[in-house]
């Protein structure tokens, strides 16, 4: 690597000047709340605490232990889990089906389409949440009009603690998806056009040609966005705030929202910080799982 | 062959309709969302639904602005989105220039630690960096969301690698001229990095406009509360009045879609360098 100049020790001392404000605010702001963050969840903070710093008190693991006995950890952890688990896959394999769709050839005004399906991803969550819990109105909302018009009975989509979690994931499908297909785009447009030649040559089918040649070119593209997307999901927070508030019956509490609920509002935050680093461990088990799949597949 | 062109064609229209469905389903609520602003109070609330408004009105809009003062926290996210960007982009092309073009003990050592420190979700640090601005008596200030975001461990990555990838000869040919450290940044690395500092802005400003969480839990003073932050308040308050929460959600969203229209090239380039996200 050139440098600018061969005198190291002005030299070092230019780049640390240069990079102080960056490395001050990230230690200020992020290294060590980070360790605050680790000492809060070994203590039991509450809103005594807040007054005086000196009032709280070392638990230990107490908080760790209160989490497992805690059903509301749990459901607010299998909501998650569920959340994760629905929707990951479905806009994954959604976006794939748009990629290429959007990447044929044949389509005019290709530029248009991408446009349209990005546009929920820029725009503001809380601002959707609120449009979509009015199209799933039970009696005004255009989702049960549209069933009806179908013939089917109106659901009272927010309402049943069956179908609230599911709408929240068609409600995030619909928000990510295009984010998904514009990376998968820019994935099909490096895959050589000579390997669909050759397959073409081989008598293969067009649905032939994309299990053969565009998914295994294709699956590391899919392993990085499976990453980010189990990630994002694992943090779910402003639909079921705004949409639903945790309910009905706890069946939208995220694990997020009861970390807020927990710290912000009951100001329990040794608790709190607790929960924020058993979601901490959930994004490390989806990274390790991811880097070891990349292992084996190399394998 | 006429057999086949004919197939071709209808191909070809199927390929077309399943697009324009999927362009429809994505748009479809901000086109609601947009008519139901216009209605008069009650008319997106009856059976069997209306799509467009009977005779448009401004009035939500005006009773927005008016009353319930959303032209001040449009005016907060405005200052927030704009000063994030600014200070962070001066702070993270400062940093991204040092690790990138000069060489010191235990430069690479640091920047692994910084990169790995990207897996941390903000949930971590939030309780801790509460409390701080809470003793630094930052809550409820604009300082309280633009100190914090004021260096990004991606921001400074990206203006690394970027930098990275440009001929020292630039930089040499200056120092010889005899410019200063502080010279070449300015005059000559700002200018050359120009389309990742654009890219760098502009996400940094949706993701800021667009941010939540934070905001919910620094800003709790009602005059220092950000558009999302309004809007989630307003829903527990207004939730009936379907017009008048549509208006405030285009009022939310128009101003970010005017500028990813705008800026899309920069911000698709964002998203093909590899899974930049707000």
């Amino acid at each position: 690597m050139g440098q600018l100049s061969h005198r190291s020790r002005p030299e070092a001392r230019a780049a640390l000047l240069f990079a102080f404000p960056a490395l001050f605010t990230l230690a200020v702001f992020f290294f060590l709340p980070v360790l605050a963050a680790f000492v809060m969840s070994l203590s039991d903070f509450d809103v005594y605490s807040l007054a005086d710093f000196r009032r709280a008190r070392f638990v230990l693991f107490g908080n760790y232990a209160r989490l497992f006995h805690d059903p509301l950890f749990w459901k607010a952890t299998l909501n998650t889990l569920y959340f994760v688990a629905v929707a990951g896959p479905v806009t994954i394999l959604l976006a794939l089906a748009c990629s290429l769709l959007l990447n044929s050839e044949r389509l005019r005004g290709a530029q248009f389409f991408r446009l349209a399906v990005f546009l929920p991803v820029v725009t503001n969550m809380v601002a959707v949440a609120i449009v979509w819990r009015y199209l799933y109105h039970p009696h005004f909302g255009l989702i049960n009009y549209g069933l009806r018009i179908l013939g089917l009975q109106p659901v009272d989509w927010l309402g049943d603690p069956r179908l609230a979690m599911p709408a929240i994931i068609v409600l995030a499908v619909w928000k990510n998806f295009g984010y998904h297909t514009l990376i998968f785009l820019a994935g099909l447009q490096t895959i050589p056009e000579d390997l669909y030649h050759a397959a073409r040559i081989d008598g293969a089918s067009w649905l032939q040609q994309q299990i053969h040649v565009t998914l295994p070119q294709l699956s590391r593209t899919v392993g990085f966005v499976a990453l980010l997307t189990a990630i994002g999901y694992l943090q779910l927070f402003a639909e079921p705030y705004v949409m639903t508030q945790g309910g009905p019956l706890n069946a939208t509490l995220s694990l997020v929202l009861y970390l807020y609920q927990q710290g912000f509002r009951w100001w329990r935050m040794g608790y709190s910080a607790s929960i924020a680093f058993v979601l901490f461990a959930l994004m490390l088990v989806a990274g390790s799982a991811q880097f070891l799949l990349r292992r084996a597949e190399r394998l | 062959m006429r057999g086949r062109r004919w197939k071709k064609g209808l191909l070809s229209a199927a390929l077309h309709l399943a697009a324009a469905l999927l362009a429809l389903w994505s748009c479809f609520p901000f086109l609601w969302m947009l008519s139901a602003s216009a209605m008069h109070p009650g008319e997106a609330s009856q059976f069997p639904p209306r799509l467009v408004p009977e005779s448009p009105t401004l009035e939500h809009y005006r009773a927005l602005m008016e009353r319930l003062s959303v032209g001040r926290y449009f005016l907060n996210s405005l200052i927030l989105a704009i000063g994030v960007s600014a200070v962070s982009l001066m702070v993270n092309s400062m940093a991204g220039f040092a690790f990138s073009k000069f060489s010191f003990r235990g430069k690479r050592a640091l920047f692994s630690v910084l990169l790995s420190t990207m897996i941390i979700p903000g949930q971590v640090t939030m309780l801790p960096v509460f409390l701080l601005l809470k003793h630094l008596h930052l809550l409820n200030t604009y300082f309280g969301i633009l100190v914090p975001g004021m260096a990004s461990v991606l921001g400074i990555f990206l203006v690394k690698q970027y930098l990275d990838g440009l001929p020292d000869s630039l930089l040499e040919a200056a120092r010889i001229d005899g410019a200063g450290n502080w010279a070449i940044y300015w005059r000559i690395v700002l200018p050359l990095a120009r389309p990742i500092l654009a890219t760098l802005a502009l996400f940094t400003f949706v993701g800021t406009w667009n941010d939540f969480l934070w905001p919910l839990v620094v800003m709790t003073r009602e005059d220092m509360y950000t558009l999302p932050v309004a809007l989630a308040t307003l829903m527990g308050e207004h939730t009936p009045d379907v017009e008048l929460m549509m208006t405030g959600s285009v009022l939310t969203v128009a101003p970010i879609v005017i500028v990813f229209l705008l800026l899309q090239r920069h911000y698709l380039r964002g998203i093909w360098m590899g899974g930049l996200r707000e």
